[in-house]
């Protein structure tokens, strides 16, 4: 029972691990990685407002962090990637441990909580897109240099390797958080914050350390974006569709649970992936934004009928001792 | 005469012009059973927010095992083995009772599989036992008065605070309740109750404050408490102990 959880992490990695070797399109491996990138950005969300009950509206400030630490120190410093890659997640962290400091020490919960992370993260952008050290409106560009030292893959499939190794990576350790005392803590603050107070949880040092987790996760998924596509700019980095994607993945997967991010992440985009192509096929012609209808329809419907997320729905099926009534 | 756990001296706590507590000082034993009793808004849960740190006192000071705890925050005193349980209930509703009881099993015990058992031994000692697994939101009320004594005591406190854990029980209940309540102090751990339950208040104190419109109006053993004149007054209104006595005296 203990190991059927890290096992069935387990078997999702080598599942995911093996799609390359049959979906070898390039738009399947496009969407696969870009949905990789997603689900660990999301997975940072997750551990904050899923676990935490600290709803941010704007993951955007630490995704655009990692991205542009990582474009910014390669472009302007000529550090190495691989090099680049876990200073820019530093850089996220620390840009969530402040951010958490200045909200969580002026006591912000709820709404205010979402509305100030929101501000953070279009502060960010209007200063990115100002900035000539950023690149200003124009963006940042990285140099196309392929090879393994620089991070830049002749076989597409190694990024996504990249990728699918950190998603793991972030499962194990959201699953490590939720079997540790910190995790315990993290959910009795969601629940609770007084009733966890009086048991001697020190509810501020929890949650810095939820945003700061959840800041480098985010952080770590704006870095592999950045090399990806090699170029970005203050509304790719800092724009508001990064922070609604990574709420709305674990919300439709499942908040508060391992797997909701991936879940909700692979849902998302690829209802929204096939409408484009469907609709495409059916008209002639291209229909931007379809894909943001069909979050909407998946987001009412996840709300109205799965409140706990797909995850949620898995869960009534399985035999637990938990089940009953709720 | 052991030294007292608990000095609480003359808090006061205002609320905008309400003052909710008026320069209140009393003494906790250690390793006593004391109640603070005392009219509806006399001031007693405003008391213990005051002792658990909720609240910061207006004026006035708490003394924990002999150090000035008004600063400290609530988690702190809590660490320092002040445990408390809230008279509106509030569970972790999305949790198990498991799961609710080892998050106070968590500030002494760092392993889940520790805390987890030490969980299971203390649902078992408040009767929740069967209901481990059950998520707290399906507990009835006394099922989640257990939990909220459950969780306080998970923390292993020496000093711990009952606002009315016994309210709303009934009969066979309180029958299961209050011997739960003496083992706990029989292990070693300092009880400060609010309650309104007088039979339980009178078999299990020994000690009793009585605070009425913020001050403490009358302390002692429950027999001596009872028969204060002050006291009648306070919970009967004005001019009641004189109106007993000579109902008495006409009985007699």
């Amino acid at each position: 029972m203990r190991w059927a959880s890290w096992l069935s992490i387990g078997v999702v990695a080598a599942v995911l691990a093996a799609f390359p070797l049959f979906m070898t399109s390039n738009l399947a491996l496009n969407f696969i990685t870009f949905a990789g990138i997603i689900t660990l950005a999301a997975q940072g969300w997750n551990i904050l407002a899923g676990y935490g009950g600290q709803f941010s509206f704007g993951h955007a400030a630490f995704f655009g962090t990692g991205a542009y630490a990582m474009a910014l120190l390669q472009v302007r410093l000529g550090l190495n990637p691989w090099l680049a890659l876990p200073a820019a997640i530093a850089i996220g962290g620390v840009v969530g441990f402040v951010i958490g400091a200045l909200t969580f020490r002026a006591r912000l919960r709820g709404s205010y909580f979402a509305l100030v992370t929101l501000a953070f993260a279009e502060v960010l952008r209007i200063l990115t897109n100002a900035s000539s050290f950023t690149g200003g409106a124009a963006g940042v560009l990285i140099p196309l240099r392929v090879g393994i030292d620089n991070m830049q893959f002749q076989d597409k499939r190694a990024l996504y390797w990249l990728v699918l190794a950190f998603v793991v990576g972030a499962l194990l350790l959201t699953h490590a958080i939720a079997r540790s005392r910190f995790g315990a803590y993290l959910v009795a603050v969601r629940e609770n914050e007084d009733a966890a107070r009086a048991l001697g949880v020190d509810t501020l040092a929890v949650k810095l350390k939820a945003i700061t987790v959840s800041a480098m996760l985010t952080a770590a998924a704006g870095c592999l974006y950045t090399q990806k596509f090699l170029y970005l700019d203050a509304g790719i980095g800092f724009g508001p569709w990064i922070s609604i994607d990574a709420l709305l993945a674990p919300i439709v997967g499942g908040r508060g649970t391992v797997f909701g991010p991936l879940v909700g992440a692979g849902a998302l985009l690829g209802f929204g992936e096939a409408s484009k192509i469907l609709l495409a096929n059916l008209t002639g012609g291209a229909a931007p934004g379809i894909d943001l209808v069909v979050f909407g329809v998946l987001l009412i419907l996840s709300v109205a009928f799965a409140p706990q997320g797909l995850m949620g729905l898995v869960r009534p099926f399985r035999s637990s001792p938990k089940g009953g009534t709720q | 005469m052991t030294a007292p756990i608990l000095k609480v001296l003359a808090v006061t706590k205002t609320f905008g012009g309400l003052m909710a507590v008026k320069a209140a000082s009393f003494d906790v034993a250690e390793g006593s059973i004391t109640g603070l009793i005392g009219p509806n808004g006399a001031g007693k849960t405003t008391m213990f927010a005051v002792i658990a740190g909720f609240e910061a006192p207006t004026k006035g000071s708490v003394h924990y095992q002999g150090t000035d705890v008004t600063g400290l925050d609530v988690h702190r005193r809590a660490a320092l083995g002040i445990a408390q349980t809230f008279q509106i209930v509030q569970p972790f509703a999305g949790l198990t009772v498991r799961e609710n009881i080892a998050v106070g099993a968590y500030l002494r015990h760092r392993e889940r599989e520790r805390a987890h058992e030490e969980a299971a031994k203390v649902a078992a000692l408040v009767g929740l036992a069967p209901a481990l697994d059950q998520s707290a939101s399906e507990l009835t009320v006394v099922g989640r008065k257990r939990l909220e004594l459950a969780r306080a005591l998970a923390t292993e406190p020496k000093l711990l605070l009952l606002d009315e854990v016994l309210a709303g029980l009934n009969p066979s209940e309180l029958r299961h309740m209050v011997p739960v309540i003496r083992a706990i102090q029989e292990s070693g751990v300092t009880i400060l109750m609010v309650e309104h339950v007088m039979q339980a208040v009178m078999s299990l104190c020994q000690h009793i404050h009585v605070l009425a419109e913020g001050q403490i109006i009358a302390r002692g053993s429950p027999s001596t408490v009872s028969r204060d004149a002050r006291v009648i007054e306070a919970y009967l209104g004005h001019g009641a102990a004189q109106r007993l006595k000579v109902a008495g005296g006409a009985d007699a």
